[in-house]
């Protein structure tokens, strides 16, 4: 969250800008974890906003867009408290420069991710805007030797109603920048605002309707070849051998690279290099992996749940309280590896030369792909040059840099650019993956059916500890804990441990809703199997143990009352609910699922309330309920990627599939007034969605389904 | 061997094997990059293009298949009726969102509308299945084609 006493002294600076104007350079807080961003010690700026002398807006911030529409919802903040039209503020990718533009609460990683850009923006924005208004007033009214207070700002212009005089913001941007910057500034009241809580349109849409988008994989340097590549099937196997051969005389066909454990086919287009990889005989070393299947993965991990490991939360006695409880319940759970199947395949494209290196990609972490390519082509940082495009899909799969160092090692042994691009299979079968997670569960009702005792115990892999290490501290990570741990139901016992096992021969990383898309469905799930058990309604159990999170029980009752909770459906229909507290955001959802005869599940209908504090732009906020609600359901009917003999055994979409058109459910989303701060919106949707549909699934069938994807085949009839 | 194919109105000539997917010479050869790569094997959509007007995939499509048709691109569909319904209707409902998609699912829904002025639901499912949308655009998708095709009643 973002710190309520951060002063404006401690974040913002004012002066003259480099190209005339004037400049403020602010330091934005992160909101991840809860470390504040500008530490006492010395002012970091890592967002800068410039009042040019035409009058343009531009703001330079450390956030990349990926779809989210957090580009369109930051310019509103500035304009806002600026009073200048949405259309006068422009908003750049910084460049990369960790120095500069790094988070502090990731361990000063230039990152987006976590659902954080608006969260951490919303106050600090809002003042830089405000202090900068406040200033242009100032020069105006010296200007006129007149009161600053006889003075407004609107609409880019500085206005004195008694004389009716008026002067643009350009023209008063050199002056402001030698005002001195005011002590404190007044942030407009929620009911004042003409831009926050209106919908806004997306400023990257039209170039996305015409084809005329640029996305990394979409750049052409001059003289650009085109390569696609093989990699060792087996994590961690190596190329023994390779016949080129036949791929030598393809048409189009430039150059074959060998790696330690890839191949690559250079060509003059995507079709030759295609061609060419298909037409090599390659052998590979398949390493220590080679005869790993998923299921010894799967043992390990339900082995290590066998014993106790690192308490992330503990409250009051849970064992103690087991003991004398009326009812147990213990079941255990388990979600799968999953791809992220970003639509735009994993792709680079670098030019190394003697003296440097130039990489264009689509990047959530661009200072580390900088570093990354530096380090791997040998040559300093400053040699480096990375140009951010737009990303087609992020979900986490572009907060890492292993497609950067493999484009940077091929890139090595070509003349010229060259533009890597995977083919979907080498995306699928090379991504990194959500890890699996394997969880022991058990409760104890008392009398009335309500949890007095709560004992959660996994084990999985712990992203964090790899990606950012400092924050894997005792055996424990903030993400990998998050959603089993502070739930917003009053449980009087409770403890919970974490186990970090990492599986071999196959990478982890962070996927869209990271810990909760994990954590969220099992506590969810069996928190419908403690009301089943107490044979008491779902919602009203849930809501009997929310009396100390009122947000959380106002989402619960909005999404049941909307979605006509308890009204009557067909035979092979059923509803199904989830609350959660995640990315500082409230959510509830309410399912309706139809199960077939044959198993075939089908989600029809999705009621999402949400109290997500203060609405920035709240045609965003549904887009982005919608966009996580179908990402979830294609976790929850499809997502799954299995280990046979070392390989990942999916492949492309129809092995790995993602829902279509004629699956989409329809979607309510109903947003709860709220002046609290603005949570997150890119994930939380995801996670809440799939523990309402296996919910729903047991409404309809009495199926309780504990291990994802969905098995239809156990939620088949006999005939 | 050099083939001559039309492209939005122009013949242009290019020099690849005739097994060559057109994607590939539009984005690669020809320097048109509003049509995507998605999976390479006709199950995505995301490089849809018109082969005399039909909705086609362009990543199965060889060059040496296309012969004398018409291929229009996203580059182009603006200038057709339904194209152009379709691209203001996906700018008033804000359908996009990281819009990796979009251009294969315009040239879906445009081929759809040119055939089928006023598509039920049914009709939608239909067309746009094969137009996979990670971001999970689907419902705005649908809105929208609605929307162009009421506009299209309305002049019509």
């Amino acid at each position: 969250m973002i710190p309520d006493h951060l002063t404006r002294r401690g974040f913002l600076q004012a002066g003259a800008a480099a190209g005339g104007g004037l400049m403020l350079s602010l330091s934005l807080p992160f909101a991840n974890g809860e470390a504040e961003a500008s530490g006492a010690d010395g002012f970091a700026p890592n967002a800068f906003i410039r009042v040019a002398d035409d009058g343009q807006i531009v703001l330079t911030m450390p956030y990349v867009e990926m779809g989210q529409g957090s580009y369109t919802a930051i310019p509103m903040l500035i304009a806002e408290e600026l009073e200048v039209d949405l259309k006068q503020v422009r908003l750049e990718h910084a460049p990369p420069d960790e120095k500069l533009y790094g988070n502090p609460s990731l361990g000063g990683v230039q990152a987006t991710g976590g659902s954080n850009a608006i969260r951490a923006a919303w106050k600090p924005l809002r003042q830089a805007g405000a202090t900068a208004r406040t200033m242009l007033v100032s020069a105006a009214a010296k200007r006129w030797n007149v009161d600053p207070a006889s003075c407004r700002a609107q609409s880019g212009e500085v206005l004195h109603a008694p004389t009716g005089r008026s002067i643009k913001y350009g023209e008063l941007a050199a002056d402001a920048a030698r005002t001195p910057v005011p002590e404190s500034v007044a942030l407009k009241r929620p009911e004042d605002f003409r831009l926050i809580g209106t919908p806004a349109k997306r400023l990257d849409a039209p170039a996305k309707v015409d084809g005329t988008a640029v996305y990394g994989i979409d750049v052409r340097p001059p003289g650009v070849k085109i390569a696609t590549l093989a990699q060792s099937p087996v994590f961690g196997g190596r190329l023994r051998s390779v016949d080129d051969t036949a791929a030598k005389a393809v048409k189009g066909v430039r150059q074959i690279v060998r790696l330690d454990d890839a191949v690559a086919v250079v060509a003059d287009h995507m079709g030759a290099a295609k061609k060419g990889l298909a037409a090599l005989n390659i052998e590979w070393d398949d390493g220590p992996h080679a005869k790993l299947n998923s299921e010894e993965i799967v043992a390990e991990l339900e082995k290590a749940t066998l014993n106790s490991g690192p308490v992330a939360q503990h409250i009051s006695n849970s064992d103690e309280a087991m003991a004398s409880v009326v009812t147990k319940v213990e079941t255990t759970y388990q979600v799968p590896f999953l791809a992220h199947a970003t639509m735009e395949p994993m792709n680079c494209t670098v030019h190394v030369r003697t003296d440097g290196c130039e990489v264009w990609v689509g990047s959530q972490v661009v200072a580390r792909a900088q570093a990354a390519a530096a380090k791997t082509a040998g040559l300093p940082l400053d040699k480096v040059v990375v140009h951010n495009h737009l990303i087609g899909g992020g979900f986490g799969r572009r907060l890492e840099i292993d497609g950067v160092i493999r484009a940077v090692q091929i890139a090595q042994h070509v003349d010229g650019p060259v533009k890597v691009v995977w083919t979907r299979e080498e995306d699928i079968q090379h991504d990194m993956y959500r890890p699996y997670f394997f969880d022991r569960i058990s409760a104890g009702l008392d009398e009335k059916g309500m949890p007095v005792a709560w004992n959660h115990r996994f084990a999985g892999s712990s992203v964090i500890a790899r990606w950012l290490p400092p924050l894997f501290k005792n055996g424990l990570d903030p993400d990998t804990t998050n959603g089993a741990i502070n739930l917003i139901y009053a449980l009087p016992n409770m403890h919970v441990e974490y186990i970090r096992v990492e599986p071999p021969g196959i990478p982890t990383a962070f996927w869209r809703s990271v810990g909760p898309s994990h954590n969220v469905f099992v506590t969810e799930s069996f928190i419908d199997e403690l009301a089943a058990a107490a044979r008491q309604d779902p919602v009203a159990y849930r809501r009997a143990l929310l009396d100390k999170s009122p947000r959380a029980k106002a989402v619960l009752e909005l999404a049941a009352e909307k979605a006509g909770w308890g009204q009557p459906l067909p035979k092979g229909i059923g509803r199904g609910v989830s609350v959660q507290f995640a990315f500082a955001t409230y959510m509830a959802q309410v399912a309706e699922v139809e199960v077939s005869k044959d198993g075939t599940v089908r989600v029809r209908r999705v009621v999402c309330a949400v109290d997500c504090g203060t609405v920035v732009n709240p045609d965003t906020v549904q887009a982005q309920i919608q966009s996580a609600i179908i990402f979830g359901i294609t976790a929850a009917l499809y997502g799954e990627i299995t280990l046979k003999d070392g390989r990942v055994e999916q492949t492309n979409f129809d092995t790995y599939q993602v829902l279509r058109m004629n699956e989409a459910p329809a979607i309510e989303v109903h947003i709860a007034q709220s002046s609290e701060p603005p949570g997150g919106m890119g994930e939380p949707g995801t996670s809440a969605i799939v523990p309402a549909v296996t919910n729903a699934i047991f409404a309809a069938t009495g199926k309780r389904l504990r291990k994802l994807p969905i098995d239809t085949t156990a939620l088949r009839q006999p005939a | 061997m050099a083939t001559t194919i039309k492209i939005n109105g122009v013949d242009r000539t290019v020099d690849v094997d005739g097994d060559t997917p057109l994607l590939w010479v539009l984005r690669d050869v020809l320097g048109m990059t509003g049509t995507k790569f998605g999976c390479g094997m006709a199950l995505c959509g995301a490089c849809t293009v018109h082969v005399d007007g039909a909705a086609t995939r362009s990543c199965i499509t060889t060059i040496d298949s296309v012969g004398t048709s018409e291929i229009t691109t996203i580059e182009a569909i603006g200038a057709t009726p339904a194209g152009a319904k379709i691209q203001k209707a996906w700018l008033d409902r804000e359908v996009v969102q990281c819009g990796y998609c979009q251009s294969g699912q315009i040239m879906s829904a445009s081929a759809l509308l040119a055939s089928n002025p006023h598509p039920t639901d049914s009709d939608i499912d239909d067309a746009m299945s094969g137009n996979i949308c990670r971001c999970g655009t689907y419902v705005r998708i649908r809105e929208a084609i609605k929307e162009a095709a009421q506009s299209s009643g309305q002049r019509g």
